[in-house]
């Protein structure tokens, strides 16, 4: 194997140039184990910030030396490959699975298991909508012309306007909308920012709109509104085109409900054994989550000060963690 | 751009000419009409014939990277031994100003020495802007700096500025020795221009994860990619600079007996010196655009701050952190413009201490800051209690516009939609990809010759068969419309402003804004106002792109010979045929480079257009970086940078003609 050979030369490397670097020796920690600073990757969410804080402040609990990177979503998995960077909190599987699996591929990341919180991700719709559109939730009220009208613009009309996510999350709607024979046009946002300026745009002049719209996430909770329901995923609809409504189309279903991994380099299980320990015992539920993230972006707390809440209130959680 | 070309010089080199473009577009437009029953493989390329180049560039860096070896070391540790090199200055700086000096890494670090206090960083700021130019300009840093920290971006700004610190000076070091190289050897010269004209024209986010994998994750990278992008104008410049010193200095130095190395260190770069520091200029301009982009491969600052408020719609915030940006930016283009400025001063005599006043008074304000801060700690961080925050005003604004004024709005984008956008869009993509080409190779060859027909025609079928030529379609359809109406805009401002400085600092002023904000400030603003779409895009490539429109028709019209202006009023000219018989005329070989950088602008702007859900080559490149394709990016990189050259050298060559035909020898700068 070339690749663990030269990733062995490279670390090597690397520690050679750090101990150039710092003549001051590190302070001896609790945990018999590395020295080095254990870098968790920071991203532009919420809920993400809050994940990494609470963990990172358990694992300096546990006497390890962390580190906070700033790093972008989907570029990061070239650090934890590396191992420049070592642990991604919040991968989830709707999203990020291309990447994750790329990466695990190759053997240098690992995924480091279920973080507890369960990705939801489905078509959306403010709830004054509802007077035009009587029958919803049900996916079916979608397909009355009248209720596509009501969701249309000028350059959509007579058909309906459906806000995709970016064409880098996949969610596969065009495929839906075919699949389901729904009289909608699927518009992909470019980012997760442009997104929700939409819908905040359309909620402050009671506008039509109907968007993906995803949980644990501050929208659900600042706005007012449903999902809609479409018949329940299963691996089968995806899969095989027999399966549902459509018997010759696959995708006529709902979205997947999916898991949000931490992932991570494989050299840390090594490292600090204690603190992969402690990671892949890391666990959270949605609900928690939900209630941490509207703290900070809807009542203006910080992140430091919610996480220290959170920390209080769950002490014995936290412990059985790191084995206290 | 095909269209203004027809128009341009070559139609005046007499009736043949005319002819030959006369045959050409009939020809084109009757293979456009009917071509498409015979050879349709002339309207779609076949699949079959794709070049794999996103494979080959994939598989070739995966060699790199994993095998790749020199003999001692494999070209990863090369790379890895790079970033150790940069990361160490970078860390200096840091300490300097963020995080002071740690012993000990990441949680269990502590602080031996404090940062810099940011009553001294601004301080020094202003001493440097007195040392510059005087009071005037130590004024407006002091002002910037202050804004800076008035707004509670300190941290951030000063993360952001060590980045600047350690970036510029490797792009200005790099750039003059790769200048200096140029200038002495024509083959590297010949060499160096097309990789110049691809490190400028390739979309950052098209290389940046080979940089990842590379230099490592973090500051380091991010670094590296800020100096290919901000590097080509200093290597540009050198090699202009040093090919303008007058020969008779070149032969003193010679005859006095220098060496090749004294020649050029004690001869011909201190005699190009002011030039020069046009480069280093825009050496800095250029790394504060990228310091949103560098943000997102762990460069921290100011960038994250942006990109953060927007995520939580927090337009205020991300207008705060964008401003901040700016006001970096203009202190240190305008004390940098100071330094090109300043004149040539003798040599102080007398002990050490009088000759560098500045040096210790500056090193005495840190000391002095340093101990006062450690007792008051007001001096060393600037206090959380005297922070301002526009806080919701913003985004109440852009409610407030939103509410009442939306149907408007959305009235005004419909038009341009149905009536611009979108037909012209599908007739760009209806276009057969083989009778563009040829009709490239023509214009190319009437322009200049053969050489550039060839290249033209060369960049145009690459981008047919890799596979890219729907989506390159597209690209040019968005950069061509925003090009178009950046022209209509940014001409008449700059034939406004030329003649009136007062304005023209205004001006300018808010060209620097709009060049140097990130326009993710007011994309998404913009976003719930027009929704996602290519109206939007359009809209934000405009506001960047407008800037030199603007710039070089104010430099043309300036640099128009009094003389011939008073000439035409002597034989009694109206101002306005003055202006469109004499200025404009003279202005047009700037006036046509401002087209050109136009268009640059325009295309770099397409990564950022691809966040508001455009189909285009940026799209591609996005989606490459998400999916950490190198090969996929780079090729959609490419064929935009194809794109760029094809652009580039076409209107260069108009340009040329006009200069020829109006018997002016050279740009004026």
């Amino acid at each position: 194997m070339t690749n663990t050979r030269t990733i062995h030369k490279l670390l090597a490397g690397c520690a050679t140039v750090s101990a150039l670097m710092l003549s001051a020796t590190a302070l001896p920690s609790l945990a018999q184990e590395s020295d080095d600073p254990i870098k968790l990757t920071l991203h532009d969410w919420t809920g993400q910030l809050i994940t990494t804080q609470i963990m990172g402040e358990v694992l300096q609990k546990a006497g390890y030396n962390v580190e906070y990177v700033q790093a972008d979503y989907l570029a990061q998995f070239a650090g934890l490959e590396t191992g420049d960077l070592a642990v991604a909190m919040e991968m989830w599987e709707t999203t990020g699975r291309d990447a994750m699996d790329a990466a695990t591929a190759t053997g240098k990341v690992e995924n480091f298991g279920p973080t507890g919180m369960k990705a939801k991700e489905e078509w959306w719709y403010p709830s004054y909508m509802k007077e035009l559109c009587p029958g919803l939730p049900n996916w079916e009220a979608l397909k009355d012309p009248a209720c596509a009208e009501a969701f249309s613009t000028a350059e959509t009309a007579p058909k309906g306007r459906y806000l995709g996510g970016p064409v880098t999350w996949g969610g596969f709607d065009d495929e839906r909308v075919e699949a389901l024979d729904l009289p909608f046009e699927v518009i992909h946002a470019g980012t997760d920012a442009a997104l929700f300026a939409e819908l905040e745009s359309a909620y402050q002049r009671k506008a039509p709109i109907l968007l993906w719209i995803y949980a644990p996430h501050w929208a659900p909770a600042k706005y007012e509104g449903e999902w809609v329901e479409f018949p329940e995923y299963t691996a089968e609809c995806y899969n095989d085109p027999a399966w549902g409504i459509n018997p010759d189309m696959a995708y006529d279903c709902g979205k997947p409900f999916g898991e949000i991994w931490k992932v991570g380099w494989a050299g840390v299980k090594d490292k600090w054994p204690g603190a992969y320990q402690a990671i892949l015992a890391f666990n959270i539920e949605n609900a928690e989550m939900g209630a941490m993230i509207t703290e900070v972006d809807l009542n203006g707390k910080t992140v430091e000060a919610v996480t220290e809440e959170w920390m209080a209130a769950n002490e014995g959680r936290w412990k059985s963690w790191i084995g206290q | 751009m095909v269209a203004a070309n027809s128009k341009s010089p070559i139609s005046a080199k007499g009736p043949a000419g005319s002819l030959i473009w006369g045959v050409g577009s009939v020809l084109f437009l009757a293979f456009w009409q009917l071509g498409s029953r015979w050879l349709p493989w002339a309207f779609e390329y076949p699949k079959g014939w794709t070049i794999p180049a996103a494979q080959w560039i994939g598989q070739f860096m995966k060699w790199l990277l994993n095998e790749a070896h020199f003999g001692l070391f494999t070209f990863a540790e090369l790379t890895r031994f790079i970033a150790a090199v940069i990361d160490f200055p970078y860390r200096i700086v840091l300490s300097l100003l963020s995080t002071g000096f740690l012993s000990g890494q990441g949680s269990s670090a502590e602080q031996i020495l404090p940062p810099v206090a940011w009553i001294a960083v601004v301080a020094i700021f202003a001493l440097l802007g007195y040392l510059a130019e005087g009071r005037r300009l130590a004024l407006i840093v002091t002002g910037c700096m202050v804004f800076v920290a008035v707004f509670g971006q300190w941290s951030s700004a000063m993360v952001t500025l060590a980045s600047i610190l350690v970036a510029v000076p490797i792009g200005v070091a790099l750039g003059l020795l790769l200048g200096i190289a140029a200038y002495r050897s024509a083959w590297v010269e010949r060499l160096l221009q097309p990789i110049l004209d691809l490190m400028q024209t390739i979309p950052v986010f098209a290389y940046l994860v080979p940089i990842l994998f590379m230099f490592g994750f973090g500051p380091t990278a991010a670094v590296v990619a800020t100096v290919i992008y901000a590097m080509p104008p200093m290597t540009r410049v050198t090699l202009m600079a040093l090919q303008r010193v007058p020969s008779e200095i070149r032969d003193l130095g010679r005859m006095i007996g220098c060496t090749r190395a004294q020649l050029t260190w004690r001869v011909m770069v201190p005699t190009a010196q002011d030039a020069l520091m046009v480069g280093v200029n825009q050496v800095i301009m250029l790394s504060l655009n990228m310091v949103i982009i560098a943000s997102m491969i762990g460069a921290g600052g100011l960038g994250f701050d942006v990109l953060a408020a927007l995520r939580r719609l927090d337009f205020g915030a991300g207008l705060e952190a964008g401003l901040a940006i700016v006001a970096l930016a203009i202190a240190l283009d305008r004390l940098s413009q100071a330094f090109v400025r300043r004149p040539v001063r003798e040599t102080p005599q007398g002990s050490w201490p009088s000759r560098h006043p500045y040096l210790l008074s500056a090193l005495a304000t840190i000391l002095v800051a340093g101990l006062a801060g450690s007792i008051v700690p007001a001096i060393q961080t600037y206090p959380v209690g005297w922070q301002l925050s526009t806080g919701e005003f913003w985004s109440d604004v852009v409610k407030w516009i939103n509410v009442n004024y939306f149907d408007a709005l959305e009235a005004i984008k419909n038009f341009f939609l149905l009536n611009l956008l979108i037909p012209f869009k599908r007739f760009l993509i209806g276009l057969p990809w083989l009778g563009v080409v040829a009709f490239l190779v023509l214009a190319g060859w009437r322009v200049k010759g053969p050489r550039l027909a060839l290249l033209v025609g060369c960049l145009g079928f690459l981008i047919a068969a890799t596979g890219q030529w729907e989506k390159a379609m597209i690209t040019v359809y968005l950069c061509g419309i925003s090009t178009i109406i950046a022209m209509v805009i940014g001409v008449p401002i700059g034939i406004a402003s030329a003649e009136r400085p007062r304005l023209w600092r205004w001006v300018q002023v808010i060209i620097d804004t709009l060049q140097t904000l990130p326009s993710f400030v007011y994309l998404m603003p913009a976003v719930m106002l027009f929704r996602v779409g290519d109206f939007t895009a359009m809209i934000a490539v405009v506001a960047f792109a407008v800037a030199p429109a603007i710039r070089y028709t104010a430099l043309g019209l300036r640099g128009v010979d009094p003389a011939l202006v008073e000439a035409g009023k002597a034989m009694g000219c109206t101002p306005r045929q003055i202006l469109t018989r004499i200025k404009l005329r003279l202005a047009l070989p700037e006036i046509l480079l401002g087209l050109n950088q136009t268009i640059m602008f325009a295309l770099s702007m397409l990564v950022i257009t691809a966040l508001v859900g455009t189909r285009d080559l940026g799209q591609e490149v996005y989606i490459a970086l998400t999916k950490a394709d190198s090969g996929r990016g780079l090729v959609a990189g490419l064929a935009v940078a194809f794109i760029a050259i094809i652009a580039d050298r076409l209107i260069q060559a108009g340009a040329q003609n006009a200069r020829l035909r109006l018997g002016i020898s050279q740009v004026r700068t």
